[in-house]
């Protein structure tokens, strides 16, 4: 069976007694030919490899253009001195979505998830939530296929590609995926896992691309903590028991159509928004 | 779709299609070439012209040439690697019609003298395709082992190329035919199931009107 709904997801995991992640792992263990063990262990390894992207973070990196670099280090400084109005938790987040969205633009090594310009919402919230609740390997992979769940079901449905469906199906999709898992993580049921991706997807609707001079740095990184720090929100609303009024997949679809409403100027190809600003201009001429 | 579909891969950053994706078409195109490379001009066109350094494409590529995979964490200073290695590279622009945005023409030297052209496309989200080689249409993904075979374009070469690899138990995935309007060659190109033996590849090279036989192997 090809992933293509959440509603559907849902139900087959009631119909079986099972959960949401489960679903995932067996249809990845049936498409893949392989067993729960391996499947499991490939996510793992993302997850180990999250980490050390985060670890190996360079303060003092600079991207080729010099437009990046450097924030997340004023970010933890900030965060540490214990001033920020966001608290302990979210500032960990923004910092952790910011440094890993820099050292993606300086070419450092990171996880695609879903893709490369979006690389910093996911592990932002997982590592945070590790470093700060524990929650043990297992519980963190199980989250990895919730999230990676969602992604399908966005993929199959809309698109998780800038170039085709502007940003809210990068760093929308990429919230909608941390939202479910950190869901999760809390202890949500699989409705509560939905409406968590649904709420944050909302949120981020209509969301341009528009990179200055097509590179993956402004405004990428910045929308990197928000699609983070959204999908923190997102999670708390639904584990207080609020429900999005529109369907999680029919959220998906309404965001899968407006990208495809979108003018080719606001997908990616630097011709419109915060790339076509005097400013934004200005900087493309002088890194030709 | 598999779950590291979504959660995935580990790349060299900035961007999947500029930086993974170039990678991934010098690693294929130093492939093709079957040996080291000792020069190389890089034509870059399109997007990957306009838009390569600040992603650094250009590294990518040269990584890709040097034999490093998209998530190698020398990509960065792929060009200081090349000079070490002696491998000469120079870029500039490639004036190419209707190709896709996001490609480039590799005109390589190998350390044993073999020359080859290559030109090839980043089609999104990593994934790659070769367009051209020595200047003949020659499509695949690379996702496959891939027998490519130049020939004079005369009746019977299909079936010489075909039954060799039935003799091997080689099962053929896909198979495309090219001609060269001008030249009267043809290209074969074919994805298949299997590695193809060493030995049959030199069998067929030594077929008449066989003029170049490139092997893309996974291995
Ligand atoms: S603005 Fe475009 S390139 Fe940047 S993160 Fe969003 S979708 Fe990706």
């Amino acid at each position: 069976m090809d992933i293509q709904s959440l509603q559907e997801i849902c139900e087959q995991a009631g119909q079986e007694n099972s959960s949401f992640w489960e679903i995932i792992q067996q249809s990845d263990c049936r498409e893949n030919g392989t067993s729960c063990e391996e499947s499991a262990a490939a996510l793992l390894e993302m997850y180990h490899s999250m980490k050390d992207a985060d670890a190996q973070y360079v303060g003092a990196g600079r991207s080729a253009s010099g437009m990046v670099g450097g924030d997340g280090q004023k970010l933890r400084a900030y965060v540490e001195s214990g001033k920020n109005l966001a608290g302990p938790f979210v500032g960990k987040v923004m910092e952790k979505a910011v440094r890993m969205a820099e050292s993606n633009a300086c070419m450092g090594r990171i996880v695609a998830a879903p893709t490369a310009g979006s690389c910093g919402v996911l592990p932002a919230v997982l590592i945070a939530y590790d470093e700060t609740y524990a929650p043990g390997e297992e519980k963190l992979v199980e989250s990895l296929y919730v999230a990676a769940g969602i992604g399908q079901v966005i993929s199959a449905r809309a698109s998780v590609s800038g170039a085709s469906g502007g940003c809210q199906a990068e760093i929308g999709s990429a919230s909608a995926m941390a939202a479910g898992a950190l869901a999760y993580l809390c202890g949500g049921d699989d409705k509560t896992v939905c409406q968590a991706a649904a709420i944050a997807l909302k949120a981020l609707l209509g969301l341009t691309c528009d990179p200055v001079a097509g590179l993956v740095e402004v405004p990428c990184v910045k929308r990197n903590a928000v699609g983070a720090v959204n999908a923190v929100e997102a999670a708390d609303m639904a584990m207080a028991g609020i429900t999005s009024v529109i369907p999680p997949d029919e959220v998906i679809d309404a965001m899968g159509e407006t990208g495809q409403d979108m003018n080719a100027k606001y997908r990616e190809t630097g011709e419109g928004g915060l790339a076509a600003t005097p400013t934004g201009r200005a900087i493309t001429r002088t890194l030709k | 779709m598999h779950v590291l579909d979504i959660i995935g891969p580990v790349m060299v950053g900035p961007s999947s299609s500029h930086t993974a994706g170039a990678a991934r078409i010098g690693y294929a195109a130093r492939k093709l070439l079957g040996e080291d490379v000792a020069e190389v001009e890089v034509l870059l066109y399109g997007s990957f012209l306009a838009t390569g350094r600040g992603h650094g494409t250009d590294r990518a590529i040269v990584a890709g040439l040097l034999g490093l995979r998209p998530d190698d964490g020398r990509i960065p200073h792929s060009l200081e690697l090349a000079a070490e290695k002696n491998m000469k590279v120079t870029f500039g622009e490639a004036q190419l019609k209707n190709a896709h945005p996001n490609s480039v023409l590799l005109k390589m030297l190998g350390v044993n003298g073999a020359q080859l052209e290559v030109l090839a496309a980043s089609v999104g989200g990593g994934v790659i395709e070769i367009r051209e080689i020595d200047g003949l249409a020659t499509v695949f993904s690379g996702e496959y082992p891939t027998l490519i075979v130049q020939n004079e374009d005369q009746a019977g070469h299909v079936a010489v190329v075909t039954s060799m690899l039935s003799s091997q138990n080689v099962n053929i995935a896909d198979m495309r035919l090219y001609r060269d309007s001008r030249g009267g060659r043809a290209v074969m190109v074919i994805e298949c199931d299997s590695e193809v033996p060493a030995y049959g590849l030199e069998w067929i090279k030594r077929q008449p009107g066989v003029l170049k036989v490139i092997y893309y192997s996974l291995l």
